[in-house]
């Protein structure tokens, strides 16, 4: 017989053996060694073993012993769950990594809009919830300690003086709090991972598989005499007969599968310490395979166990009473040490957990509303953190205490462990729900887990504590405040179903239906939106470097970051314009790859190419920044936006102003040619006439015979090269006068007319080649008031420039008169080839003579007509609509107006 | 060329029924494990009630081959699975 004390330090040196493992699977990690241990696919299927707890270990025999084989139904919901990874898990631990969520109220807040609200209730249901399972699992604990105290107690089920219970469960309790802290507060971890506790937990659930199949083997060939043999003992046996209820058999199977999803612990060691999809595949039949192991053995165990061991034992503890009574005590201690591991794993898992929810999502944010302004230095934070997780597990592991010495420690271990998959299952609709249902919103979750949650406090918790207790017995016989409807086993009348069916049954459906209802009429808020999106879409992106894959985002959220970067406007007016170019009619286009890399390469525009990626992956998926990052980030961006703008605006200003003054610059180049060109051309003009009047000059000196024909010939030579000289000398004056603005206007009143008649008859006098002049448009006298000689001028050098350059056969000339609500016009239109374009641009430059020109001219008249015009404030231009020569000479109404007005004046006293 | 392309299609179509299949699969074994609820109960009056033993072996024979399966399945699809987790969904390629 193996003593308490025994006993006592074989558990010491195990927990210590453990707690050497994980320190240095820790260190390992640390230091970036051993990886492919800590990250293999054997350690993850073995840490999702923490789903078999002492539950398993003592109670499935308990469960097979009262109640055949409904315990299967436990292993049989998470097994289907397990092969069907493709369906849910895969999606689950690919949001959970992409979202990077540290527990599931953290994951279903995330889901539903980040909101502490929501945590807070999955985090105060979760520990409610899973208070009775800890509680269970010291029961088993204290159980399996006080059969080896008093083997004797175990088999009559008496309490003894030697063990007391009470005083057994507080150290129980204390140990596992102490470990706890221990195993799982060492550190504060980024992303929730506990390399250490994952290996424990692994060499545990090697521990308690060998353990029970080691009894099993025991029991088959040691006790009962083979497989056979043992198949006989089973039919003879009082549990010989299918006789699970088939409403219990489907609801007992699906609570477990929903329990699986959803317990703190599972979503721990499944989701958030999962690294690589490839060993939730391996998972995926070697975790069921696992479970069938652990459970192929527990119907032999049970049914000798009801042959071999007096009548009255408690079947809850057949794997270590049936070892102990054959004197196998080997074998009973490692029973014994499979099912405290058992315990040990589930009660460090679920509390880090747990305290891991009670510290994010209730005592930081009460913490850090509290210190509102304070020091935020992260080391302090750190250090608060890893306070409030070890309070919250003393806490946790007080509340199970609390609830096993209130429940008197004296329920099976079955029931116990259904209470708690009750509870947590109500945490499926919300779960599933956000996981493939873009219309759920945070109402509809809010009031689907409070519906779920009191219907089951209801209906399966409080009854679990006996008549009296915490409901007393007219409430269960006529209903809450004598409500017929409300009696906690038999809801709105409907009698005769199973307790555990019962509540299930209502419960979870009344969760769906109004988490599923509320959703429909209620309205989520952007980042809720986004975040549904990101959660529903999940698997619909890869590596995106070839694009953005098909149906990857919704247009809505799309649509919601566009408008924060790009303005509300502008995106829907670009999404219009897609949705149009798709040819669809609403203002939403389809998402397709080439849409959301429109709409990124738009962004890219705004904010940069590289942000703009970030922020569409964002929505495709991928990267893990938090939404609210990612609104902080389009908040900034439609900052610097506006900022941009202003800078977009200022920097067009610059490169106008920027390209007038390369204008400018160019036209000083090109006066500056000119005027070069001005100054070799003058003095060509100047030097023709001064080198003929010097020879001719020299001649009239030097030869002494010559005739006085000759004579008169020669110094008639030189007058007229005087002449032009003087001619030139004076234009360039005239010229030099009318730019400086120097020079008086003699302003006098004539008709029009007769200064084009002056001009034709002048400019036309001793003409060598004829051109025909013609007037054509108004044929009225108009008067006008102007300096007449100068406009004059201006007429005789068009009508002279006509005259030399026409190149027609027959020049003609017409000269049009028109009048314009502001002044007249005069156009001066020959039938010759007119002025090539390149050179329009020129001709009223100084010195410029037309290409290939004849004649004395020496390129000064049109400068001088443009002066004398912009002197009189009219203009003269070219004009381009003809197909010869044509030239504008525009006179102001002011030239004008006051001739007639003065004219009138004149008349009126006459 | 012809006949490596024609080995290429005819794999990739093989690998999606495969993937079809681990879909599948766990509904197979939901409907398997819902037998239990046609065999007869002994409180409902019935002379030949279903003994434990068989219901053992057809409960644990259906698990079994389950993990059978799903194991196969594992060692056929696992390299789609790296690609999927590499390229995206295949499936979904437009």
């Amino acid at each position: 017989m193996v003593s308490l004390n025994e006993l006592v330090l074989v558990c010491l040196t195990y927990v210590v053996g453990l707690f050497a493992i994980a320190f240095l699977a820790e260190r390992a990690a640390l230091r970036g060694r051993g990886g492919w241990l800590l990250r293999s696919p054997v350690v993850y299927t073995l840490s999702l073993s923490i789903y078999c707890t002492a539950w398993t270990f003592y109670g499935a025999v308990g469960y097979a012993a009262r109640s055949g084989l409904e315990y299967l139904t436990i292993y049989l919901g998470p097994s289907i769950v397990m092969i069907g990874w493709w369906w849910v898990l895969r999606r689950l631990v690919r949001i959970g990594r992409s979202q990077r969520v540290t527990s599931i109220a953290d994951l279903i807040s995330s889901r539903y809009g980040k909101s502490n609200t929501l945590a807070i209730v999955v985090t105060v249901m979760a520990v409610i919830g899973v208070t009775p399972y800890i509680a269970l699992q010291l029961q088993s604990v204290i159980l399996s300690l006080a059969i080896f105290a008093t083997p004797d107690a175990g088999l009559a089920g008496a309490e003894d003086a030697p063990f007391n219970r009470a005083q057994a469960a507080f150290w129980v309790a204390t140990g596992l709090a102490l470990f706890t802290v221990l195993f799982g507060t060492r550190n504060l971890n980024v992303n929730e991972r506990h390399h250490g506790v994952v290996i424990a937990v692994a060499v545990e659930a090697v521990v308690k598989l060998v353990a029970l199949i080691a009894v099993g083997v025991f029991v088959v060939w040691g006790l009962a005499g083979g497989v056979g043999d043992t198949l006989q003992r089973i039919d003879a046996s009082a549990i010989g007969e299918w006789e699970v209820k088939g409403s219990r058999w489907a609801a007992l199977m699906f609570v477990s599968a929903a329990a699986f999803l959803c317990l703190p612990r599972m979503f721990q060691v499944m989701v958030v310490e999962n690294n690589d999809d490839r060993h939730l595949q391996i998972a995926s039949w070697a975790f069921p395979l696992y479970l069938m192991l652990m459970s192929l053995f527990v119907v032999p165990i049970a049914v000798v166990g009801l042959d071999l061991l007096p009548a009255g034992s408690n079947p809850d503890l057949f794997v270590l009473s049936l070892p102990l009574s054959q004197g196998q005590n080997g074998l009973a201690m490692l029973a014994f040490l499979g099912g405290f591991s058992s315990a040990t794993s589930m009660v460090i898992v679920a509390t880090l957990a747990l305290s891991t929810m009670v510290s994010n999502h209730i005592v930081m944010p009460i913490w850090l509303n509290l210190r509102r302004g304070g020091a935020t230095q992260s080391g302090d934070v750190r250090s608060v953190v890893i306070l409030a997780r070890r309070l919250s597990i003393l806490l946790i592991i007080a509340l199970g205490f609390s609830y096993y010495r209130v429940s008197g420690g004296s329920g099976a271990l079955a029931a116990i462990g259904t209470i708690s998959f009750g509870g947590v299952a109500q945490f499926l609709p919300a779960l599933l729900g956000g996981m493939f249902w873009r219309g759920a919103t945070r109402m509809g979750a809010l009031c689907g887990l409070g519906v779920g949650f009191v219907l089951w406090v209801f209906t399966m918790l409080l009854p679990s504590f006996g008549m009296d207790v915490a409901l007393s017995q007219s409430t269960f016989e006529q209903g809450l405040l004598g409500a017929g409807w409300l009696r906690p086993q038999a809801l709105f009348g409907v009698e005769g179903l199973d307790p555990t069916v019962h509540a299930v049954v209502w419960s979870l459906s009344l969760n769906t239906l109004v988490f599923f209802v509320v959703s429909l009429f209620t309205f989520p808020d952007p980042i809720e939106r986004l975040q549904g999106a990101q959660f529903v879409n999940v698997l619909d992106h890869g590596g995106s470097a070839r694009g953005w894959t098909a149906s990857v985002a919704g247009s809505e959220d799309l649509m919601i970051m566009a408008q924060r970067i790009l303005g509300a406007a502008e995106a829907q007016a670009f999404f219009r314009q897609e949705a149009k170019a798709q040819g669809r009619s609403g203002n939403l286009p389809e998402p397709t790859p080439t849409f959301v890399q429109e709409l990124e390469r738009e962004l890219a525009g705004s904010v940069g190419a590289a942000t703009a990626h970030a922020m569409v992956g964002q929505i495709v998926g991928g990267t893990s920044v938090s939404v609210q990052d990612l609104l902080a980030v389009a908040d900034e961006s439609a900052q610097m936006l506006e900022y941009s703008s202003q800078l977009e605006a200022k920097s067009r200003e610059l490169s106008e102003t920027a390209e007038e003054l390369r204008r400018a610059n160019e036209k000083l180049t090109q006066l500056s040619l000119q005027k070069d060109s001005f100054l070799s051309q003058i003095s060509h003009e100047l030097r023709t006439p001064m080198t003929s009047i010097r020879s001719f000059s020299e001649i009239l000196r030097d030869a002494a015979k010559l005739s006085e024909a000759d004579k008169t010939r020669y110094a008639s030579i030189i007058h007229s090269e005087t002449i032009r000289l003087t001619r030139l000398l004076d234009d360039l004056l005239d010229l030099s006068v009318l730019e400086n603005g120097q020079g008086n206007l003699h302003i006098g009143e004539g008709a029009l007319q007769d200064v084009l008649d002056r001009a034709v008859t002048t400019a036309l006098t001793g003409s060598e080649n004829p051109i025909t002049v013609t007037r054509a448009g108004v044929q009225e006298d108009i008067m006008i008031r102007t300096d007449l000689d100068r406009l004059v001028q201006v007429f005789i050098n068009l009508i002279t420039n006509a005259k030399k350059y026409c190149r027609a056969d027959a020049p003609a000339l017409t000269i049009l008169l028109g009048r314009r609500s502001d002044g007249v016009t005069v156009d001066f239109v020959d039938n010759g080839e007119g002025i090539p374009a390149d050179a329009q641009a020129v001709i009223f430059e100084k010195l410029y003579r037309a290409t290939g020109a004849e004649g004395d001219g020496a390129g000064l008249g049109l400068a001088i007509c443009r002066e004398i015009m912009h002197r009189l404030d009219g203009e003269i231009s070219y004009l381009t609509s003809y197909d010869g020569a044509a030239f504008r000479v525009y006179l102001p109404a002011s030239a004008l107006a006051s001739a007639q007005t003065d004219q009138s004046e004149l008349t009126q006293p006459a | 060329m012809p006949q490596r392309r024609m080995f290429l299609e005819r794999r990739s179509y093989r690998m999606r029924r495969m993937m079809d299949a681990l879909r599948f699969l766990p509904l197979i074994g939901l409907c398997l494990w819902m037998v239990p609820l046609l065999w007869p109960l002994p409180e409902a009056g019935h002379t030949d009630p279903m003994p434990m033993s068989v219901a053992l072996k057809y409960l644990f024979g259906v698990w079994l081959a389950l993990v059978v399966m799903a194991w196969a399945l594992w060692r056929y699809t696992r390299g789609q699975a790296e690609a999927d987790a590499a390229q995206g969904p295949s499936d979904r390629a437009p």
